[in-house]
């Protein structure tokens, strides 16, 4: 299978987008291009899985290879492995989902629909990069239309939160630029993983820079103390635009930090190991306290995206196979139950034009499906069985609990521990905004989900109970690549 | 031999496809997805029922012991090489006999609902999530697994959370069921790190597994879970306990019993099935599932369970006296009953004629949940019929609905223990266990029993006694006594409750699967019987008849009756610790802190650079002259640098 | 014959140099300041055409470049007066300090 064809539909949409001129067919447009990436998806998925049955065992398969700039010993490398393939079928999933939720986009709908994909095309290049120059370069094309989208198309104080992100998102970036340099210095002039994977770095290296690569995509994936943009770029974002941001961005963040931080550094991984956890118990529990006090159903989802991509962050940190396995599966899910809410959210605020849960109420009887997307969205960030967010997160603690000594043991603790607190949070803004009697009268007017969104939803729907009744397929995708991390550190 | 693996696995899955039915096309089907509900839980009842037979008189026993089969496993999810969560079923009688329970009581009430509910606007929503819940008992009770069972845990909690809100409207109603949910997630957070301690600690998660290896001294396992320790107590004691913890919410103990007596804001019927027969008990069924580990390597913890049992028993006992809704004093009742079943468990031995307490436990557990249903069954009818909770708004009901009267009166002197209806049986197993364990739970026990006697009578009283019967013509009497689909459960279960005490448990259900006979020693009886009918006198004379005495009694007893009736400000201190502790000084200062300090501190640093910046950009003036001067000041900087000083 | 030193064509040039630069930072007027330009371009002519000659009087490169250098001058003076004609359009001046609209 041809990986550069998942960045030429994204690419040929584009295109089609600019030529184009009646919004209608430009959402078309995006729409098909979408669908035809996830359906590319998928097959890479499958194909990939046949190709592992028949006993391919490189570390990346369908690679590609091509000299860019080889005096810089810079090319075009290309190759997926279980854990690429995780999040780009994510990735297709709630691009799918985002593009239909923006169907009624009709305020510079081309700018609108060509920035989505844009974005998109930089997250697929991210995920299949296995040249740490061109993987850089895809990662700023997901950041840039992310402040376009958020300061033309946002909410409230949008300008101030569009450059916030942008700002912090490219601050983050231009540390893991630092180390990227570090390494290709210290590497013998390569930008290329597998290499630098096999090069060994000197331990002083590594000390000196896991911390710049770490951190830096520790910022996109909203690790404390520098998770501040998430509140306000979510809640000032368009719809489709947050979910975008929860569902793909913060995964690259957490892509990042395993496979350019661990994989690559795996000494200073262990060297910086419990400052990790230290950090991730911080906003697991942190997060999930301040979210208690939200009053903004975007506040409170992306205070509650802080407190699970601390999961994420304490997956990697506790470095076991198990652990970094619930930190794959924890993106996979968060991404979609993230964009499930912020897609719930973002009906209803177009409805009842609130997001304060003090002046929603009774949603349940004039909306009724919006607020069982609602539902199920809150049901799977608590945790609940049968959806992907229990699987995730009892793997995570699974993994946390095989390191036996008291400071794993307490931080594990403490990260079980919010599971009682998102409960409390979640149940607090479901049951303030749904239920209860209709708080204003206008509420008995309005409508509930049109079909994209309904298609749309049900997309999100099915795709966390697949893998909430069957993580095995996603587990079994993962854990050969977990352990080949986790081999890295010499356990 | 083996069972039949699909026909338990349609157990199970049956309830679940008509969740899924009913879920997705619910609307369309209105008043027939009742009907199809019914349908379905009486076929997987009749499924269930005949499981138990083949289980308990063809495959079950080999060589005079009850085996624990796993018909089925699936690798569901796999962490390391050893712990794998796996999806299964297993067979041994406990098990077996949930199975029955569950499928019958949930049957009772799903016919009983097609009355009670009937003309509901989300009625078949009701019963989607009646099925929801059905499923997750029954995966509940099969499971093979530590983790499958809290899987299964964590969808009773949330089918009860459903089920609890579902006048959702209602604001009361809303506010109990989160918490409900809320209550029992904390527990389950015990639960949770219980398990992990276990696993752990056993390598598996496998219940056979798990069993086997924790119970023998000269495993290496076991020796390891004991030798580590945290805080002076052993790692299994802590995995024990911690367990325990989530059993106590599931169960109402006390102090996480908060939720139970307000989760009687759900619908009736729905009280019946979750409340009092199925869900409540899962704490005492995990105690029950793990009662070898307990008893064989770690008494202190099942201490721990009798005290917390005993105690519960006697306080929700107090606490039901005063209260006036109906339900609640059900939920006490209920409170009280399983915190019976707990201390039984808890006084209990593991082979032999010491198991007395374990198969008492049991027992009850299966007679209460015929009684308690049957008394919420009633009770369900007089709401129906009078449209409040309040006993003060009933009395002298008997007249007006003579079969809901009779199947009441007969739940009552089940509850009260008098011979020869169930509860007499299943208490009295209790009791001797405890007599011959431990003399103080016994004291207390005793006490309790009485107290049961007297309050349900006092409701029993109060209900259809008490007032003049409601003249006819009164506007109540339009539907009388409620549809032939209510009163059914309400005969059957009336039967139920008179003739289970006559099952010789002990042939089927121990803690060793042996054989153990029921044994009855008339003696021993008279202690318990008289205090039960001293109780029902007592609240024959208060109640029977309006009369001051109940008043009087309250004020010379001011200080115990009026905390009795606050249900001794638990309520209040949970509060506190919530709204005012939890909330003001962890919620509000991590959101302060995160807006004014974290974020405060982005934004200086984006100030500082922008303040920096508009302190420079002077330079720029746009005065070509200037920019010039500056040109050649750096050039001759530059040439002074270059020639003279490096 | 008798040549001139080097140094009396270098202090010419010098003195024609900083000429320039001081009519380049004081006049206000855009045309005085471009003359001012001329003059330091021709002063950097003159030196070149001078080391050429005394240095290495057997190559022509100083000389070519002198050549480049005109040439480049005359096309710039050609752009400057035409910016200088635009400002004086949308301006109504051309005092340099009037146009200083390029700022922060």
């Amino acid at each position: 299978m041809n990986l550069t064809l998942l960045l030429l539909v994204p690419l040929s949409t584009a295109l089609g987008i600019i030529l184009l001129r009646d919004v209608k067919h430009i959402r078309l447009m995006a729409a098909i291009g979408s669908i035809c990436q996830l359906g590319l998806a998928i097959k890479l998925l499958l194909a990939y899985q046949t190709a592992r049955l028949l006993g391919d065992t490189s570390q990346m398969l369908f690679q590609f290879k091509y000299a860019w700039y080889p005096s810089l010993g810079i090319q075009w490398h290309f190759g997926v492995d279980g854990i690429s393939i995780a999040m780009i079928l994510l990735t297709a999933i709630v691009v799918v989902a985002g593009i239909l939720f923006s169907w009624k986009m009709s305020f510079q709908g081309k700018e609108f629909f060509l920035l989505l994909v844009l974005l998109s095309m930089g997250a697929y290049g991210f995920f299949i990069s296995l040249d740490l120059f061109s993987l850089f370069f895809f990662l700023e094309l997901a950041v840039i239309p992310k402040y376009l989208l958020i300061a033309i198309w946002g909410s409230g104080k949008k300008e101030y939160s569009a450059t916030k992100l942008a700002l912090m998102l490219m601050g983050g970036s231009a540390l893991v630029l630092v180390g990227f340099l570090g390494m290709y210095e210290y590497a013998g002039k390569t930008f290329d993983m597998l290499q630098l994977a096999q090069a060994h770095l000197p331990l002083e290296v590594q000390k000196l820079l896991f911390p710049f690569v770490f951190m830096g995509f520790g910022v996109f994936t909203a690790i404390f103390p520098f998770h501040t943009w998430a509140p306000d770029g979510h809640s000032s974002a368009p719809t489709a635009a947050s979910m975008f941001l929860a569902g793909i961005s913060m995964k690259l963040g957490g892509y990042g930090a395993l496979r350019m931080a661990v994989y690559l550094m795996p000494e200073a991984a262990q060297y910086y190991s419990p400052l990790i956890i230290i950090l991730a118990s911080i906003a697991i529990l942190y997060g999930a306290f301040a979210t208690m006090m939200q009053k903004d159903l975007k506040y409170i989802n992306a205070y509650s995206s802080v407190s699970h991509c601390g999961f994420v962050i304490l997956g990697i940190g506790m470095l076991t196979r198990t652990s970094v396995t619930g930190a794959v599966l924890q993106m996979f899910s968060h991404g979609l139950m993230t964009a499930l809410f912020f897609a719930a959210i973002g009906m209803l605020y177009e409805r009842s034009h609130t997001r304060q849960i003090g002046e929603l109420g009774g949603l349940m009887k004039t909306m009724p499906f919006i607020s069982c997307v609602m539902f199920i969205a809150g049901l799977c960030s608590l945790g609940l069985p049968g959806f992907s967010g229990f699987v995730a997160e009892m793997t995570v603690f699974m993994g946390s609990w095989e390191n036996a000594d008291t400071f794993h043991r307490v931080a594990t603790i403490i990260a079980c521990a919010s599971i009682v607190v998102t409960a409390v949070y979640i149940l607090r803004a479901l049951g303030a905004s749904l239920l209860g009697p209709i708080k204003n009268e206008h509420f008995n007017h309005l409508a509930d989900a049109t079909w994209n969104e309904k298609i749309a939803s049900a997309l999100l729907i099915v795709s966390i109970m697949a893998l909430g009744f069957a993580p095995f397929w996603l587990n079994n995708l993962i854990t050969p690549d977990a352990t080949l991390i986790i081999h890295a550190l010499g356990k | 031999m083996m069972p039949d693996t699909i026909l338990i696995a349609l157990i199970p899955i049956i309830p679940f496809l008509c969740f899924l039915l009913l879920g997705l096309t619910g609307k369309k089907l209105g008043a027939f997805s009742g009907l199809l509900g019914t349908a379905s839980m009486a076929v997987s009842a009749g499924f269930a029922a005949l499981t138990a037979y083949q289980y308990f008189f063809h495959v079950g026993k080999i060589d005079g012991v009850f085996q624990k089969m796993v018909v089925f496993n699936y690798h569901w999810l796999q962490f390391t090489p050893e712990i794998s969560i796996n999806m299964g079923m297993l067979l041994d009688p406990i098990s077996v006999m949930m199975l029955v329970v569950v499928t019958f009581v949930s049957l009772m009430v799903h016919i009983y609902s097609l009355g009670y509910m009937k003309g509901e606007e989300r009625f078949s929503v009701f019963y989607s999530f009646l099925s929801l819940f059905t499923f997750s008992m029954l995966g509940l009770v099969l499971s093979a697994n530590l983790f499958q069972t809290y899987i299964f845990w964590e969808l009773v909690g949330v089918s009860s959370f459903l089920l609890i809100g579902f006048y959702y409207t209602k604001p009361s109603a809303v506010s109990a069921s989160k918490k409900a949910f809320i209550v029992t997630r904390f527990a389950d957070l015990g639960f949770l790190i219980g398990i992990l301690i276990l696993g752990f600690n056993a390598k598996t998660l496998d219940f056979g597994l798990l069993i086997e290896r924790l119970i023998h001294v000269e495993s290496p396992y076991l020796q390891t879970a004991i030798a580590s320790s945290f805080m002076g107590v052993s790692a299994l004691t802590w995995g024990l306990l911690l367990i325990f913890v989530g059993g106590a919410g599931k169960s109402a103990m006390f102090p996480l019993h908060v939720w139970l007596p307000d989760a009687m804001e759900g619908p009736t019927p729905v009280s019946a099935l979750i409340h009092a027969a199925t869900m409540v008990v899962a704490g005492v069924f995990l105690v029950a599932r793990l009662f070898p580990i307990f008893i064989l390597s770690c008494p202190v913890a099942l201490d721990v369970v009798a005290y917390v049992g005993i105690f519960s028993s006697l306080f929700a006992a107090i606490i039901a006296c005063t209260q006036t809704d109906i339900k609640r004093v059900l939920a006490y009742s209920t409170m009280s009953q399983i915190g019976y079943m707990m201390f039984a468990l808890g006084v209990s031995g593991y082979e032999g004629e010491a198991g007395l307490g374990y198969m008492g436990s049991m027992f009850h557990l299966f007679t209460h949940a015929m009684f308690k249903a049957l008394l919420f069954l009633g009770a369900g009818s007089v709401i129906h019929y009078i449209h409040s909770n309040e006993m003060k708004d009933m009395g002298g009901l008997r007249k007006a609905m003579p079969i809901t009267h009779i199947t009441f009166l007969i739940a009552c002197l089940a509850i009260a223990g008098i011979p020869p209806f169930a509860g007499f049986f299943s208490k009295e197993e209790i009791l001797a266990a405890a007599f011959h364990k431990n003399p103080v739970i016994f004291y207390v026990g005793l006490i309790t029993a009485a107290m049961t006697a007297f309050y349900m009578f006092r409701l029993y009283f109060s209900i259809f006694w008490n007032k003049p019967t409601p003249s006819a013509g009164h506007d109540h009497h339009h539907h009388g006594e409620g549809p032939f689909t209510m009163m059914l459960p309400l005969f059957i279960l009336a039967l139920c409750s008179i003739s289970v005490g006559f099952i010789p448990f002990g042939q089927f259900v121990t803690a060793d699967g042996q054989f153990l006979a029921n044994e009855f020693h008339p003696m021993f009886s008279i202690a318990p019987v008289s205090l039960a009918l001293g109780g029902i006198f007592l609240a024959m004379l208060f109640y029977k008849n309006a009369n001051e005495l109940p008043a009087k009694l309250a004020v010379s007893m001011s200080v115990l009756y009026a905390s009795a009736y606050r249900k001794f400000y638990i309520d209040e201190v949970y509060l506190f610790v919530t709204k005012r502790l939890i909330f003001n000084l962890l919620g509000r200062p991590a959101a302060w802190f995160d807006r004014t300090i974290v974020d405060g501190l982005m934004n200086l640093i984006g100030g500082l650079t922008s303040g920096f910046a508009e302190m420079i950009r002077g330079l720029q003036s746009g005065k070509v002259q200037s920019y010039a001067i500056w040109f050649f000041a750096g050039v001759l900087g530059f040439a002074v640098l270059f020639i003279y000083l490096w | 014959m008798h040549e001139i030193p080097i140094n009396h064509i270098l202090f010419l040039s010098t003195a024609l140099f900083f000429i320039g630069v001081y009519g380049f930072l004081s006049r206000k007027n855009m045309i005085t300041m471009l003359m001012a330009v001329e003059l330091i371009l021709n002063a950097v002519n003159i030196n070149f055409v001078a080391f050429n000659k005394y240095l290495f009087p057997g190559k022509l490169d100083g000389l070519f470049f002198t050549i480049f250098i005109i040439a480049i001058a005359a096309a710039e003076a050609a752009v400057a007066i035409a910016i200088i004609i635009n400002l004086y359009r949308s301006h109504k001046s051309i005092d340099v300090d009037e146009v200083n609209d390029m700022k922060y």
